[in-house]
């Protein structure tokens, strides 16, 4: 089955300057029962987004009139927790193509791939310059190319390279699935299982 | 070059490796549930694949459940509606379901290694991040996500690259009063919730050879907490002890054959890790976590760190952090009021930990201004509490024993921490809103756990063992 592609994205950004974002913010266990892949965007950073009475917190960003874009920035460590796929489904039902952070938990980061969602891994200083930009200019462009690996802040023209497994990026680029490689392998599980 | 535990067992189930790409590694058991399962069944009937190893798949139910009154229908719609999922996708690709009122329901992590479905050697995983829990047996397990689900299911196979490899070390005699959580909080304390990330990591040492197997789990369940992908300990004679005789566990010469093979697996005296890290058990104190993330822990006695303390960018995060538990710089947790006991979790909810706290308990009883919850974590768990009459002391102090299920960990079920209430919890994370909306957690043993709800405050277990040996 094909899966979502990602190949190059040039956006403003949504900054999220806070650490350990865990993925009980991203998406809280009591909206994870639905047996579906859909909507979960609608309560992406339910407690953090709304208050107790569903109403809008004005001071978080994604209810702020200026931030918007494709690309999340967030602290470092960003997924950590839970290895619910829903804060990843979440993410990207909601908008979002490419999640940047100086460090990602692995189990999110996994998922995020599954899903056609790009987990963008920067050093601390870059992050500081991506959110130095946004916050000096609401809509600051960053630039994210896969083929290259890169990341430029579109304003300035810095650029850092980004690492990503050779298989995952092939996958994203050509949209390969992960169980269609597997079961393409299927005669060596079998032999492996009449080998033990 | 010696091999590592970790390599050993992961090079024996490698099906595939090649340049380039993860390894497809062979999974022995498969642990699903109902509420990281259901898109994954669903992605197998667009792809019209069936289950690839149904027997090697196993299924509870334990998010979702109430834990009163389980013989009824659950009252939520949503929860019950997941739960009635599992079962109907259960039966549809012949997978074993260990359902509500099954003798083997219970939490996922519980059940494994009560049946002896979890033995050294194996791999294990779940879409749960607690699965490093099974990884105490000498065993490779760690959670996934929906879509790697979704793979094992039609493949009994993940991709997956080969992590790097940590060895921590826990030497010398613990304090009185603390045990495997405080081990483990401890740890995440010193290396922080992303202290392990990319990596396997092994316990080894006297204290952790000291543990028996339920301590261990407790240690290798947090290791997701430090951002591990998985935890393990060489199998030895309590591993072997513990696994001997249980449902699922090999019997006559199979089990022959498989005890002479766990005896192979430790790590050999020059296998070469990527990092080691060295603590003394003599340094642990009871702990007790005061923040949103589990490495934000100190020792019961000790002081919250001062905002000026951490680096500048880290300021406002841990400045949130406070604000959100209603704490202060340089406070103490000491005699702090609290509202709930939570004792309980794929973290502290086996019979050991019930038995430790009913020894404790016994003949006290719990704080008026304190609500306790008594949650084992499988129903085998429940009947054997039953069985050696702790329901009875349990009630005596104002503890109810419940039935079985994740509960109050992760405020998805009916059992949730009022908006802005302090729970003193033996469960795994303390994340903002985890245990409920706007709920605070401080994440303890159950020894702390339970002497904080006799006194109604967070209380030093070891003033109180003092004051017992002087009786």
């Amino acid at each position: 089955m094909a899966t979502k592609i990602f190949k190059h994205i040039q956006t403003s950004v949504v900054p999220l300057p806070i650490e350990n974002i865990d993925t009980d913010q991203i998406i809280p266990a009591r909206f994870l029962k639905a047996t579906t892949r859909d909507g979960f965007g609608n309560n992406l950073f339910r407690d953090w987004r709304f208050d107790e009475n569903d109403n809008p917190k004005a001071d978080f960003v994604l209810n702020h009139p200026t931030f918007s874009g494709k690309v999340l920035v967030a602290g470092k460590n960003f997924g950590c927790g839970s290895s619910r796929e829903h804060a990843a489904w979440a993410i990207s039902d909601y908008g979002f193509d490419a999640v940047v952070s100086s460090f990602f938990a692995d189990i999110f980061k996994g998922n995020a791939l599954n899903n056609g969602l790009l987990p963008v891994q920067v050093s601390d200083d870059f992050l500081k310059k991506i959110f130095d930009a946004v916050y000096a200019d609401h809509k600051a462009e960053v630039e994210i190319d896969l083929e290259s690996q890169t990341i430029t802040i579109s304003s300035t023209g810095e650029k850092e390279s980004f690492e990503i497994n050779p298989y995952k990026k092939a996958c994203l680029i050509n949209g390969y699935d992960d169980i269609d490689y597997i079961l393409s392998q299927k005669g060596k599980i079998e032999e492996f299982e009449l080998a033990r | 070059m010696g091999q590592t535990l970790f390599d050993k067992i992961w090079d024996a189930h490698v099906v595939s490796s090649s340049e380039g790409f993860p390894d497809i590694l062979y999974i022995d058991t498969h642990f699903i549930h109902e509420v990281t399962s259901p898109q994954a069944f669903d992605g197998l009937r667009q792809r019209g694949l069936p289950v690839f190893r149904p027997k090697q798949t196993v299924a509870t139910a334990d998010h979702n459940v109430p834990t009163i009154d389980q013989h009824l229908p659950i009252k939520e719609e949503l929860s019950r509606y997941q739960v009635d999922m599992l079962t109907k996708n259960c039966k549809e690709f012949g997978v074993e379901l260990y359902g509500l009122g099954h003798p083997y329901q219970g939490i996922v992590h519980v059940i494994g290694p009560e049946l002896g479905i979890t033995r050294p050697g194996g791999t294990y995983v779940c879409g749960d991040s607690h699965t490093s829990t099974h990884g105490a047996f000498g065993a490779i397990a760690f959670g996934i996500g929906t879509s790697q689900v979704e793979q094992v299911l039609a493949t009994q196979c993940l991709l997956q690259s080969r992590p790097k490899r940590m060895k921590i070390e826990v030497n010398g005699k613990l304090q009185k009063g603390v045990g495997a959580k405080d081990i483990i909080l401890y740890i995440i304390a010193q290396i922080s919730a992303a202290g392990g990330t990319g990596y396997a990591v092994e316990y080894a040492g006297d204290t952790i050879r000291s543990l028996s197997m339920e301590g261990r789990m407790t240690i290798c369940n947090m290791s997701i907490e430090m951002g591990a992908r998985c935890g393990l300990i060489a199998p030895d004679e309590t591993t072997i002890n513990y696994v001997k005789g249980r449902e699922f566990a090999p019997k006559g010469e199979e089990w022959d054959k498989a005890v002479a093979y766990w005896k192979t697996l430790y790590s050999d005296a020059d296998a070469s890790f990527d990092e080691v890290l060295s603590f003394k058990a003599e340094d642990i104190e009871p702990m007790i976590t005061y923040g949103t993330n589990p490495g934000m822990g100190i020792g019961v006695t000790q002081h919250v760190p001062e905002t000026a303390s951490f680096e500048a960018k880290e300021q406002g995060s841990y400045k949130k952090a406070l604000d959100y538990m209603g704490l202060h710089d340089d406070e103490t947790l000491l005699g702090k009021p609290i509202d709930y006991v939570f004792i309980g979790s794929c973290t502290n909810s086996r019979i050991e930990d019930l038995r430790q706290v009913a020894e404790f308990v016994k003949g006290k009883h719990k704080a008026d201004n304190v609500t306790v919850w008594v949650v084992p974590g499988s129903k085998q768990v429940q009947q054997q509490a039953i069985a050696e009459g702790l329901d009875k002391i349990f009630d005596a102090a104002g503890f109810p024993l419940r039935e079985p299920g994740c509960s109050a960990c992760l405020g998805m079920n009916e059992d949730k921490i009022p908006a802005g209430k302090y729970c003193v919890s033996t469960s795994n994370r303390n994340f903002e809103g985890r245990q409920g909306p706007n709920s605070r957690t401080f994440l303890a043993s159950p020894l702390t756990a339970a002497a904080s709800a006799i006194t109604g405050v967070v209380t030093d277990i070891r003033e109180f063992l003092k004051e017992e040996e002087l009786v």
